[in-house]
């Protein structure tokens, strides 16, 4: 049965949503995100990219189709809070192992659902993502002290959090390439979608050194997703500045992409929301071609401070046309701010794969 | 790219008269692509044979011809207007049918005309099945195991191999007509034959049946660059095994995971991609419940229901996109309008749920088999927005007009378990209601999926609802309670009366904005839907657009049925458009997702809600108009009437007390009396000996029906007690509010008026005549305006009596009066002070602007400053003839016979400088084939006898073979008229059936007493005429005009096309 406990969000901004208790009960601080997509509530749960953050769900009702272990995008649930306005006590589904309740139990997030989730959004899309908590707890008791600690919250050391510890090693059926994968926080569709295409995987922890990766020659590099602010990884961005000068074959997404730009002297910035959803639809320049992706990013690369030398805008967002993606111009080595690998998601950019599989044949002239 | 600098002139083809399973979503299509294109500075040139829609307005297109569609027609056209271009897939299977065929014949080639939208090589790999199965195949897209097959014996052959039950699909069939799920090999035989001959091209599909597995859908839309994007996914409550048009379907789809989800979204676009679409497609898809394996159902390479479907679930204006699409330009190229800000080229995130509901024509065909299949049946369809899905639900079955305002259907309540469980096994309309009742009463989700494989999902959230009844009933009233039951959908009425206690406090409801984008980007569409939460953005959205223009709130019509149809949205259209160009803000309310008046641009806000008071009330609460209008909504509006009053709204127009003073009995007839009109005689009754007994005193025939009903829904003509006790057992089986009407019945000409008054003076655009006499309901006669058989003195008293009941009810605004000329006298049979059925017609027909007219009167504008003058327009050169047309082919059992009951679901017209000549073409434009030789089959009650021997003859002189029952053939012989007579029925066969299998039959004249029971022989033999696509003629006058026709010796060839925007 769902409880009838209540709980609240507390927003920087000192906004107050009431609304009940699910998952765990207690208080937890974030940073207040929303997420557009309609379906993959499980993959955004487990993505790691949302570490440090509470996830709010635009769409009203999770939960509908129960969660499974097949579907995890990593080892488990890096949210810090979970805002829905409706959850499924009867999912249906025949992979089902139980409903999103218990799932977020298991994983120990703090749950609020029952609120104006819409609401929540338009404040969101009108002063930015910010802090907020959620907790049981009355809110209106010592509200200040509360504001106080919201506001001084900080997502910290996200990559090294989320990041393996030690290297992994994923074989393929009739493996032909070696990749080595930079897990900043990767989705294990990433792995999937090398996996499915012949590379043997090695992932390797975020702050594995230049030196190692030199070692292990692999065919290609792959940059994942991850969390967080990507200007704080100032190791991680000098190790890719060294990788660069290798000649290896890259190909970075989200926060690899981001991170790779920064190696590169571009600049990145915070967005004021945010793009996260199903739907972002991002023009293939070189193609004249646009896609719906599946995005998760706070921040963007600064189109204007890739210097031309180094690289060019491949891709661009079609609504806000912030940079989606980069050529190099030194280096073999191309990335992108969206998921080709989906999940959840569309995935009409798989295709991306496929040019990485290229690059490391050593073709596809255009990317140099 | 942009726009083709090849096109200037196109010419669109409408979807023709509204039939099951093509209404007025391909009106709401249509006016948008004529809008799109003329935003582009396109010539437009437009035919469509139904004169009751939006595109067919002057405003919509350069050149309008109402013409039937046929290649003739089109050919015509095209030679005369010489477009560069042809737009095929915004006009349904019509229209796309009709251009496929203009380019395989090479004629559009010849005349260098270039087809958009489509080419035929894509229509037939999306349309023709075997292309269809062999390209899925090519991409490796499964589809469910089937056979073309041209003959029965393939069909069963084949069926022996994949194993029964199997669905048999003809192709090239509207809704799937002819279609259905058999069991077994007689079943096959008799469907497959049925198919064979319906489908145009003789081909059927047999397919191996997946009833049960979840029918997915995506509307899809491709450019020419190749980009791609999925508008909306739906899930089809009804799995697979109901029509998608018959299902109740959500959107977007709710029981789907990620991967489930993704791997059909993919399909859909690989499919599109390969089929080369560029403009909107449809893709159904079937998805096993527990496993990943899924199949390819069909693909519809045009706009469809479902696109309108889409459109209105998410902002996002499919044909408007498919229309720029076609002519150049490309997805990214599209500003989407909805956010101003970002482009077409992405896909809607919805932050709430969509329900669709069907509205069948089960309520008033009462007779009719009900069981839902692979052919469409509903007439309609209801949508209802909310944020969860129990709420939409309930929004659903309020909004489509049964009564209910809860998911119990009365009559479930008293059944026993047993019967309950049967009931669930029968897949009919009610099934729905049924299973609420076995969850309600405990049955448990595996056993109810099991009979219906309705989602436990699904099955969960009804549950739901029932424990909320259940809280309500039992526990306290609290304020917690009252505001979960709101979320949940409860009306206030109803939480009252299931918990027998007061509403603490009462909420109005809040609103929520449609912006394609769940909140992300900030949206300038006002198109709002109704929930219980603090925030109400429409207050923000009204406070932060604050103008000093009046409000005006309009009232659509709701779900279209048979009676109340897509006239009444051309109405509130037109308010709506005549009260923005007076300046005044004109809000919308209604829950059509079919039509124009609910598409995002057409008012100024949008209220996607039910039309009940308590929905209503509440948006008067947030919006506070300064005035509202019911007139144009058809009787959905006008019910809400009373309680407008009662809330102290400025009702614009003619007052509810008027319009009470119309439909109350005993006040209308005080009216006619202060008037000194007559009117046939007549009794209101509340039970049956009441009604036997003013029937004995008015002798027979009598007319019954009750008070307060459109399109003479339960109207019929009794003949003798009997008939009045089977008519009164089924109309009190409901709880009577109003009494029901008992009248002398007259058989005389019927004759029609629609007015516009100002309180004092009033202006007849013009008077139609009905070729049917009164009995046949006006709106499945065949009308004519001017009138061509009516005195001058009789037209006169017409004029004078509509003045004087004008002015005597105080109408402001339009009024509709019908008479019946008996023995040279006028009398009234009926006056409705609001819009009607014929408006659009008449006011395209005379050049009268009604509607807008109407609308500045009810402003307070005089009608002698209006420039159209007072009293009886002029009439024109024309002639219109209004010709009905049937969806019988689509309604089991339901018997063809014309009488007061309305059964007709849209209309055509002809226009022509004669009457013989618009009656032609209006025939011809019904789809009445004009036979010069050929067999007529006659069959008429006793009465009649006399009066078919004339029709018979002229038919015998044109050189038709004769044949007639036993009874009617001997009157024809006995009056030197040389006819066949032919085993009845009921004798050994060779009887009447074999001849109407036979082929040898092309008209069929049948008119009986008695009528309506599936059973009767006379119906039978109507049925079959409708399987065997004869023409049956169950009105003597229809016949005589037919005929009549038959003997001018014209074809529509030597008929005058005609630009009705030069009228």
């Amino acid at each position: 049965m769902k409880t009838s406990e209540k709980a609240y969000l507390l927003l920087a901004d000192g906004t107050v949503f009431e609304g009940k208790s699910f998952g765990v009960k207690g208080s937890t601080i974030g940073e207040v995100v929303f997420a557009t997509g309609m379906t993959g509530y499980q993959e955004t749960l487990t993505d790691a990219s949302y570490y440090g953050q509470i996830v709010t769900q635009t769409f009203p009702l999770i939960g509908n189709y129960g969660a499974n272990h097949e579907d995890f995008e990593s080892k488990k649930s890096w949210v810090k809070g979970y805002i829905v306005r409706e959850y499924c006590e009867t999912p249906s589904n025949f992979r089902s192992e139980g409903d999103i309740d218990s799932f977020l139990k298991k994983q120990g997030i703090i749950g609020l659902y029952g609120i104006d989730t819409r609401r929540l959004t338009r404040i969101i899309r009108e002063s930015g993502v910010m802090n907020g908590m959620i907790t049981t707890e009355d809110v209106a008791q010592n509200r200040d002290a509360l504001l106080e600690q919201i506001r001084s919250y900080n997502i910290e050391d996200a990559v090294q959090t989320v990041s393996v510890r030690e290297e992994e090693y994923h074989k393929a059926e009739n493996g032909r390439y070696e990749v080595a994968l930079l897990d900043y926080g990767f989705k294990r569709n990433i792995l999937r979608c090398l996996l499915d295409r012949g590379c043997n995987v090695r992932v390797l922890p975020a702050l594995t050194a230049p030196e190692r990766i030199r070692a292990l020659n692999p065919d290609g590099i792959m940059l994942s997703n991850g969390p967080g602010d990507p200007a704080d990884n100032k190791t991680i961005i000098e190790n890719l500045r060294e990788l660069t000068g290798y000649g290896i074959p890259t190909f970075g997404i989200c926060l690899g992409h981001q991170l790779l730009a920064l190696a590169n002297g571009a600049k990145t910035e915070k967005l004021k929301y945010g793009h996260r959803g199903a739907n972002q639809p991002v023009i293939d320049l070189r193609k004249d071609r646009t896609y719906v992706t599946s995005q998760n990013h706070g921040y963007a690369v600064v189109s204007d401070s890739i210097d031309e030398a180094v690289g060019a805008v491949s891709h661009k967002n079609a609504n806000d046309a912030t940079c989606e993606g980069v050529r190099y111009h030194n280096a073999p080595a191309f990335t992108v701010q969206f998921h080709p690998e989906a999940c959840g998601g569309p995935k009409d950019t798989s295709y991306l794969f496929d040019e990485f599989l290229k690059l490391m044949d050593g073709g596809d002239a255009a990317c140099r | 790219m942009p726009l083709r600098k090849d096109i200037k002139k196109v010419l669109v083809i409408g979807s023709g008269p509204i039939v099951i399973g093509q209404a007025a979503e391909f009106d709401y299509a249509g006016a948008q692509a004529c809008r799109a294109l003329k935003e582009e500075g396109l010539e437009v040139v437009l035919v469509n044979s139904n004169p009751a829609t939006i595109m067919t307005d002057k405003a919509m297109a350069d050149k309008i011809y109402i013409e039937a569609l046929n290649l003739t027609v089109l050919k015509r056209i095209i030679r005369q207007e010489k477009p560069d271009s042809i737009l095929s897939t915004l006009g349904g299977q019509t229209g796309l049918t009709l251009s496929m065929q203009l380019a395989k014949e090479g004629f559009l080639e010849e005349q260098g005309v270039k087809l958009l939208g489509a080419d035929p090589e894509t229509i037939d790999m999306a349309e023709d099945r075997q292309i269809f199965k062999d390209t899925m195949e090519s991409i490796g897209e499964p589809c469910i195991p089937s056979k073309v097959v041209n003959t029965v014996d393939d069909a069963v052959a084949f069926a022996e191999t994949i194993g029964y039950p199997v669905i048999v699909r003809p192709a090239f069939t509207l809704g799937g007509s002819g279609g259905g799920i058999v069991q077994d090999e007689a079943e096959l035989r008799d469907i497959a034959q049925n198919g064979l001959r319906l489908s145009p091209i003789t081909q059927v599909l047999i397919e191996k049946c997946i009833s049960g597995w979840k029918e997915i859908e995506f509307e899809v839309i491709r450019d020419s660059k190749g980009n791609c994007i999925t508008v909306c996914s739906m899930e089809n409550v009804d799995p697979v095994g109901v029509h998608t048009g018959d299902s109740i379907v959500v959107a977007p789809a709710l029981t789907l995971t990620d991967r489930e989800y993704q791997m059909l979204r993919s399909a859909s676009i690989n499919i599109i991609s390969k089929l080369g679409v560029e403009g909107g497609c449809n893709c159904q898809l079937a998805l096993h419940p527990d496993s990943f394996e899924y199949a390819v159902i069909e693909v519809n390479p045009r706009v469809s229901r479902s696109s309108a479907l889409a459109s209105k679930a998410t902002g996002y204006p499919i044909a408007k996109v498919a229309t720029k699409i076609a002519v150049g330009y490309s997805l990214d190229e599209i500003l989407n309008a909805v956010t101003g800000k970002t482009y077409a080229c992405f896909e809607p995130a919805l932050d709430y749920v969509v329900v669709k509901f069907p509205k069948w024509p089960f309520d008033k065909f009462v007779y009719a088999k009900r069981t839902l299949g692979t052919q469409m049946m509903a007439t309609g369809e209801i949508m209802s927005i909310a944020t969860s899905f129990e709420q939409a639900m309930m929004k659903a079955v309020r909004s489509i007009e049964l009564g209910l305002d809860t998911m119990n259907l009365s009559k479930f309540a008293a059944f026993s378990d047993e019967e309950l469980e049967a009931q669930l096994h029968c897949c009919d309309d009610e099934r729905i209601f049924a299973v609420y009742e076995a969850l309600k009463r405990g049955f448990s989700y595996d056993k109810v999926f099991d009979i219906t494989k309705i989602d436990r999902f699904f099955l969960a959230k009804f549950r739901h609802l029932a424990e909320m009844e259940k809280a309500l009933a039992d526990g306290a009233l609290t304020e917690e309670v009252y505001i979960e039951a709101k979320k949940l959908g409860f009306l206030d009425k109803t939480i009252e009366q299931l918990s027998g206690q007061k509403i603490p406090e009462k909420h109005y409801a809040s609103y929520k904005m449609v912006d394609t984008c769940a909140a992300e980007f900030a949206a300038k569409t006002p198109y709002f839907y109704s929930s219980f939460d603090e925030e109400n953005e429409a207050k923000l959205f009204i406070e932060e657009n604050a103008s000093d223009k009046k409000k005006i709130l309009v009232f659509g019509s709701g779900p279209i049925r048979i009676g109340q149809g897509i006239e009444f949205d051309y109405c509130s259209v037109h308010c709506v458009w005549a009260l923005k160009e007076m300046g005044y803000e004109a809000i919308i309310a209604n829950n059509n997702p079919e039509t124009v008046s609910t598409d995002f641009d057409t008012s100024d806000r949008l209220y996607f809600d039910p039309l009940t008071p308590e929905d209503v009330t509440s948006i008067i609460e947030t919006e506070k108009p300064w005035g509202v209008v019911v007139q144009f909504g058809g009787q959905t509006a006008i019910k809400l009437t009373k309680h407008l009053m009662s809330l102290g709204v400025n009702i614009l127009g003619t007052s509810a007390d008027s319009i009470d003073a119309a439909e109350d009995r005993e006040r209308f007839d005080e009216l006619l009396e202060k008037c000194g009109i007559p009117r046939p005689q007549g009794e209101t009754v509340f039970t049956c000996e009441e009604a036997l007994k003013a029937a004995g005193k008015l002798g027979y025939p009598v007319l019954l029906r009750p008070s307060y009903v459109l399109g003479g829904q339960n109207m019929i003509i009794a003949h003798s007690d009997k008939d009045v006790e089977e008519y009164m057992a089924i109309i009190t089986a409901h709880e009577l509010e109003n009494p029901v009407l008992i009248d002398k019945y007259m058989m005389g000409t019927e004759v029609e008026v629609d007015a516009i008054c100002d309180g004092e003076d009033f202006l007849i655009p013009g008077i139609m005549e009905h070729i049917e006499r009164a009995g046949v309901h006006s709106g499945d006669s065949i009308s004519v305006y001017p009138t061509y058989n009516l005195s001058s003195r009789i037209k006169q008293q017409i004029v004078d009596y509509t003045g004087r009941l004008a002015k005597e009810l105080k109408v402001v605004g339009l009024v509709n009066i019908q008479y019946v000329v008996f023995n040279g006298k006028v009398y009234v049979i009926e006056v409705n002070p609001r819009s009607s059925r014929t408006i659009p017609y008449i006011s395209k027909v005379t050049g009268i602007p009604m509607v807008d007219l109407a609308t500045k009167i009810m402003l307070g504008e005089r009608l002698r400053d209006l420039g159209y003058g007072t009293g009886l327009y002029p009439e024109g050169i024309y002639t219109a003839v209004k010709v009905p047309v049937f969806s019988f082919e689509k309604l089991h059992d339901v018997d063809t016979h014309l009488g007061p009951e309305m059964k007709s679901t849209g209309e055509v017209l002809g226009i022509a400088k004669s009457f013989e000549e618009a009656l032609l073409k209006g025939l011809v434009a019904a789809g009445y084939q004009m036979k010069e030789k050929g067999g007529v089959y006659i069959t008429v009650r006793d009465e009649d006898k006399q009066e078919v021997i004339p029709i018979a003859e002229k038919f015998e002189q044109l050189g038709f073979d004769l044949y007639a029952s036993p009874g009617t053939a001997l009157t024809l012989n006995q009056n030197m008229i040389a006819t066949n007579a032919v085993r009845k029925l009921s004798e050994k066969s060779p009887n009447v059936m074999d001849l109407l299998e036979s082929g040898r039959i092309d008209y069929v004249i049948s008119t009986s007493a008695k009528g309506r029971i599936p059973a009767r022989d006379s119906v039978r033999i109507r049925r079959k005429t409708v399987e065997r696509s004869i023409a049956c003629l169950t009105s003597l006058d229809t016949a005589k005009a037919l005929v009549n026709c038959l003997a001018m010796d014209k074809t529509i060839e030597d008929v005058d096309l005609i630009d009705i925007t030069k009228i």
